[in-house]
């Protein structure tokens, strides 16, 4: 183990000159590149089914590529390594959720929906229903689970600017912000799905590959023995064998029966969530049948396995080789631990050059990841508001579909710019907790509501509006009477004054919930809604659940490709 | 006009969607999926909750080193992408062989098409 023994040379302060200028070059590179594809992208976007589904002309692999290149945020990319390489174990549950939620995806979702929907959630849903209030309904919750994540994203991208850039003014964080903003607005407004598309794909690829190459070095280096790097995790890390084992960060002893809960709580919503997310879910709709969609998630599921399985490598591999101190000292929740681990091991390897040029690699990653995230969410939002509340609920279907991709664009507009107002006020708010509330309001809402509308011959309008209105009501009210929003301090360590680890400051408790995921509560919730509505009210359509059943299930009748 | 606003019930060639729906060649399709489906969510949503509740509560029997540092809660997760990758793997090679042909038959003969 001596053998092993590594002093890293990262200091706190490790963003140098050079590294900034290569971690720049590299992002002007990717983004000079996806803004090329997207004009391209954007001279076949004369359809409604061009600006929203690509015109249904991605295969298979493609568009798997790009749902992983949609799916694996910085959250999951930085959060989750940064998680284990300070808590241990513990991260390692979220990779697993986010994997595992992919069979609900495949098994009762994809084909289905791709085979009744045309562009949006929506379509599903209001299907065999009264239109107006389902797609009000829908379009609410699109559009709120959309922005929940697309301001923790966008809230991250400027930390990420000072953590990778070394830039700490406030100034860089807001131009950045605005940056990624009005790239993710160009991309969605220009290149519409196809652009958004070729974005994620060139993303999924780089962070595949930089992933991959950390990954490799960090099994070299320890002789391909997994064993030696827990060993050696586990001993830099100050905590021994517990480092390794469940229990670091999750329902500890201190926390009691409601950490327990919340545990099980946040690993029922992320299995649940995924399947529920608008985002996802509209992907489905850019390839030309339900066989193609069900070969999408295959692909999903083999990259976002494969990514998920490295997150092991790259937190145990920063604990090991960075260590704690060094990597707490850069950001406290241990978000700089991928690019750290890159540093390390690129010195390692191939002396202080490598070093600079893996952690600008890495670093320009990481930004291209937030911007193919964030583009996919403004895209989902823009179409559901124009699509459903625009064209169904304002116009009662009349809007032509020329009218309706403009009201998509400039909804890219409105929504970009209020998600870039919102997150510059949010800088400075512990705002991480919103992708949790995503996912909760996507499986307590979104889900039940889809589940009903395709195997529940009997559902109806008022089983689906209160499915959707009950679960994104109750997570939401749920997180805003929890610890995350008030209430929650972390104690000041040697004499340090207490800080708030909520979105209200120390002083104000208004939480009476005492979980911080709601999921335990509302997915249920959702599901009791959606039920309770439906069989209070009488409405039956059984030649629309004809129509609805064959489809989905044949693939008669579903939206075709756009030939071009 | 979006699909929605569709009303027909016809998907052309003549049958209606309640006349397919009813064949005995659509109810068999319909078996065919859930019948794999169903019990899959069941099994794979069983062995992840089996997963977290373990991790919760078992915390002795999950921190039981089997090789070197390797215990009983990484093979458990690695187990977790395991089944991910199995049923996936099955399902595609199920539904290939026994729901694609009945799908493709009755949608060329409702659309009209050539298989």
């Amino acid at each position: 183990m001596s053998a092993l023994a590594f002093t890293p040379a990262v200091a706190a302060d490790t963003v140098d000159g050079g590294q900034r200028a290569l971690t720049i070059s590299l992002f002007v590179i990717f983004v000079l590149a996806t803004l090329v594809i997207t004009i391209k992208a954007s001279r076949n976007n004369a359809t409604a089914a061009d600006f929203y589904s690509g015109g249904r002309s991605l295969t298979g692999p493609q568009n798997g590529v790009a749902i992983g290149g949609d799916y694996m945020s910085a959250a999951s990319f930085l959060g989750i390594a940064g998680i284990i390489a300070l808590s241990g174990y513990d991260g390692f549950l979220y990779s697993i959720g986010f994997l595992v939620a992919w069979l609900v995806a495949l098994l009762l979702v994809a084909e289905l929906l791709r085979n009744s929907g045309k562009y949006t959630m929506a379509d599903v849903l209001a299907f065999r229903m009264k239109q107006r209030p389902v797609r009000v309904a829908a379009g609410i919750s699109t559009i709120t689970v959309s922005i929940f994540y697309l301001l923790a994203q966008m809230v991250g991208a400027g930390a990420l600017v000072t953590l990778l850039l070394g830039v700490t003014s406030d100034a860089a964080k807001n131009i950045t912000i605005l940056a990624v903003g009005a790239l993710m607005i160009f991309y969605v407004t220009v290149g519409g799905m196809k652009g958004t598309t070729w974005v994620q794909i060139i993303k999924a690829v780089l962070l595949m590959t930089g992933t991959t190459l950390v990954t490799i070095l960090v099994m070299v280096k320890f002789g391909g023995s997994v064993s030696d790097l827990l060993g050696e995790a586990a001993e830099k890390s100050g905590k021994g064998d517990a480092f390794l084992q469940p229990g670091g960060r999750y329902a500890t002893e201190a926390q009691g029966l409601a950490g327990k809960l919340d545990l099980l709580s946040l690993g029922i919503a992320l299995v649940l969530g995924t399947a529920g997310l608008p985002h996802i879910l509209t992907r489905f709709y850019t390839v030309p049948d339900a066989k193609a969609a069900r070969k999408s998630v295959l692909w999903a599921i083999g990259i976002i396995g494969s990514f998920y399985l490295m997150t092991i490598c790259l937190g145990f591999g920063a604990a090991a080789l960075v260590g704690p101190e060094a990597i707490k000292a850069q950001n406290p929740a241990g978000n700089t631990a991928a690019p750290q681990l890159a540093e390390a091991i690129g010195q390692d390897f191939f002396g202080d050059i490598g070093g600079t040029m893996l952690l600008a690699i890495i670093a320009a990653v990481a930004f291209a990841t937030i911007l193919a995230v964030v583009a996919g969410l403004t895209l989902a939002s823009s179409s559901s508001f124009a699509h459903d509340i625009y064209a169904s609920v304002i116009k009662r279907g009349e809007a032509s579909e020329k009218d309706e991709v403009r009201v998509a664009r400039i909804a890219a507009f409105v929504i970009g710019g209020v998600s870039i107002v919102l997150s510059i006020y949010a800088q400075k708010l512990n705002v991480a907790f919103l992708v949790a509330l995503a996912f909760a309001v996507a499986a307590s809402g979104n889900l039940p509501a889809i589940l009903y509308s395709l195997f529940w011959k009997r559902f109806n309008t008022a089983g689906a509006v209160s499915a959707i209105y009950g679960g994104l009501i109750s997570a939401v009210v749920l997180v805003f009477f929890s610890p995350v929003v008030s209430g929650k301090v972390t104690p000041g360590v040697d004499g340090a004054p207490d800080v708030s680890a909520s979105l209200f400051g120390l002083g104000t408790d208004f939480s009476w919930f005492p979980l911080e995921n709601p999921g335990l509560v509302s997915i249920p919730f959702g599901f009791f809604c959606g039920w309770l509505g439906t069989v209070l009210s009488k409405e039956y359509n059984a030649e629309k659940y004809a129509e609805m059943e064959v489809r989905s299930l044949t693939g008669a009748g579903s939206e075709k490709a756009v030939q071009h | 006009m979006s699909a929605h606003d569709r009303t027909d019930t016809h998907a052309g060639g003549g049958a209606s969607y309640a006349e397919v729906q009813a064949t005995e060649e659509f109810q068999g399709l319909k078996r065919t999926l859930r019948r794999f489906v169903f019990p899959a969510t069941v099994v794979f949503l069983s062995w992840y909750v089996l997963y977290i509740l373990l991790t919760i509560y078992a915390r002795d029997f999950m921190s039981t080193e089997v090789f070197g540092n390797i215990n009983i809660a990484y093979l458990f997760g690695l187990s977790q992408f395991v089944s991910t990758f199995l049923i996936a793997y099955v399902y595609a090679k199920y539904a290939d062989k026994h729901v694609d042909p009945t799908a493709d038959a009755i949608r060329h003969r409702l659309e009209g098409t050539q298989p």
